[in-house]
Order: structure tokens, then C-alpha cells, then sequence
């Protein structure tokens, strides 16, 4: 069997549900944020699976894989900064404790 | 089979076993290490799209900052060597359904598609001839690549006429915008007195 632009969808949208399953069941508020970077590791292959095999899409797949690189970089430093934050308010990093934003 | 068959198959059952293994795993430190292996082996599937500049973005991004930043995030607000937050039966029983459901919804979308009238983007083997990265340089300044560097000079880009299209003031805001996020983030995790244990 070829491997082709199918095989390459499904393991991108089993990283996505994954990422969105650890979002939804984690309570430690890391956890939820490492659910966020499966989702767009999901979808980043996505975007180079189309640029490896759609020919009009194969410089746009990987422009815009980088940007989104790069912006999950920032997501991950400012989810960061949050959480140290809301640690040294409430001691503890389980989102079910976050029910008022100001400490 | 074939060699790109055998490592396709490898590095994909690899990469979703572990991202199975950080929903699954209730410890957060091994969640952290089946993370790293899920974004190492979607390096390795970046190599075999052959996005060579990309995968090895991955590995410096993901792997040597984004996860040293979670690790540190673990274990700057751990409370105990392992600490374990448990989660009701209940919310995971629901939250896998739901993922069930998500699942089948896009594998059903996916095998439902049909790819035909696409064409895959021609691959060379060569590596003296193959050079993504300075194609994707090229296509971020917008240079005209039939201008500069004359026919099939250019192995990844298509024989088409570009409308010059230019990804340089994205990249731009994008860079500015990861110098004022990462301010801000030094700035939010500034270290203050705790505040006394109310809870």
C-alpha cells in the first residue's frame, strides 16, 4: 500500500482529538496546555502534509507551519507566566481552583 | 514494503502511541516525557514530508524550548516529587467519548475525501539539489524565482507564475509579536512574595 496524503491526515487528526482529550479530562493546568501543543503539532502536519502533496500549496504549507511554530512558542511562555502567577496565589495548579481571575 | 513505508510506519505508530500516552498518563512528569517523544517523532514525520527545514525547527523549537519550558513550568509548581491531580471517572469517561465522537467525525470527513485532482509536490533526491530552506527563504522575501534564479533552479517551488506573493511583513509582526510576548511573559512570572497560604 502507498503511503499517501490519507495516511498522513489521520495521524494528523489523532494527534488533534488526543490534544483535545487531554484539554478536556487534565486538571493540572500544565497538562491542559500540553494538550494545546498536540492540537497544533496536529495541525502543523497538516499543513506540510498538503505542502507535500498538493503542488500549488507547497511553499504556503511550510510558511505557515513556521508561523505557527513560532507562535506556539509565545502561547507556551505566556501559559507559562500565567500559571507560575496563579501558583503563587492560590498554591496549587489545578484549573478547577481558578474560579476568580484576580488572586 | 519499502524503506519510506517501514519508517512511515515506525514514526507514525510511534508518535500516536505517545500521544495517546499523554492523555492517558495521570503523572504530569510522564506526560511531559511521552510528550517529547510525540513531538520528536512528528520531527521525523516533517523529515519524511520532506521538510527538512521544518523538522529540524521542530527539534530546536519544540523540543529543546517549548518542552524545557513545560518541564520547568512541572517543576517550579510541583508540590510533591509525584504529584498526581486525579481526575474524576465520571470527566474521563465523557471526555473520551467525546474524542470518540471527534475522531470518527474526522476519519469519516478524511476517507470520505477524494485527493485525486491533486498533484504531489516533486521531491528531489539529490542533496546537492535540494535546498527547502533557501526556497523557503526566498519565498518570505518575495523574490520572484523565475527572475533570480532562472528555471528548475528552484527544486520544491512549482513551475508557475508567482504574483510575487511575499510573506516578509508576517514575518515581521511575527517576530515582534514573540519579542513582546516573551517581555510580557518575563515580566508576568516575575518573582513576588507569596502570599500567605489561604486556601
Amino acid at each position: 500500500m502507498n503511503i499517501g496524503l490519507t495516511h498522513y491526515l489521520i495521524v494528523g487528526a489523532l494527534l488533534f482529538v488526543t490534544g483535545v482529550v487531554c484539554m478536556a479530562s487534565k486538571r493540572n493546568a500544565i497538562g491542559v496546555l500540553m494538550g494545546v501543543e498536540l492540537v497544533l503539532n496536529g495541525a502543523n502536519l497538516n499543513f506540510l502534509d498538503f505542502a507535500r502533496f498538493n503542488e500549488t500549496f507547497a511553499m504556503e504549507g511550510m510558511v505557515f507551519t513556521l508561523f505557527v511554530i513560532v507562535m506556539a512558542a509565545a502561547e507556551a511562555a505566556i501559559a507559562l507566566a500565567i500559571v507560575l502567577n496563579f501558583y503563587n496565589n492560590h498554591v496549587s495548579v489545578d484549573v478547577d481552583a481558578a474560579e476568580e481571575l484576580k488572586g | 514494503m519499502d524503506l519510506a513505508e517501514f519508517f512511515f510506519w515506525t514514526v507514525a505508530s510511534l508518535t500516536c502511541l505517545s500521544a495517546l500516552m499523554v492523555a492517558a498518563a495521570q503523572n504530569i512528569v510522564r506526560a511531559a516525557v511521552w510528550l517529547l517523544f510525540t513531538l520528536a517523532g512528528v520531527s521525523g514525520l516533517y523529515f519524511l514530508l520532506g521538510a527538512d527545514f521544518l523538522g529540524a525547527v521542530q527539534l530546536i523549537v519544540y523540543v529543546g524550548g517549548v518542552l524545557i519550558l513545560v518541564i520547568f513550568g512541572v517543576m517550579l509548581t510541583a508540590q510533591g516529587p509525584f504529584t498526581s491531580i486525579k481526575t474524576p471517572a465520571g470527566e474521563w469517561a465523557f471526555s473520551l467519548v467525546v474524542g470518540f465522537l471527534l475522531f470518527s467525525l474526522l476519519l469519516a470527513c478524511i476517507l470520505s475525501t477524494s485527493f485525486e485532482t491533486l498533484r504531489p509536490t516533486k521531491v528531489v533526491d539529490d542533496p546537492a539539489r535540494a535546498r527547502s530552506a533557501t526556497d523557503l527563504g526566498l519565498v518570505l522575501l518575495g523574490v520572484d524565482d523565475a527572475k533570480v534564479a532562472g528555471p528548475s533552479k528552484l527544486t520544491m517551488v512549482p513551475q508557475r507564475k508567482r504574483e510575487s506573493m511575499s510573506y516578509l511583513f508576517p514575518f515581521e509582526i511575527v517576530s515582534v509579536h514573540l519579542v513582546v510576548v516573551l517581555i510580557g511573559a518575563a515580566y508576568l512570572a516575575r518573582a513576588k512574595r507569596r502570599r500567605k497560604e489561604q486556601a
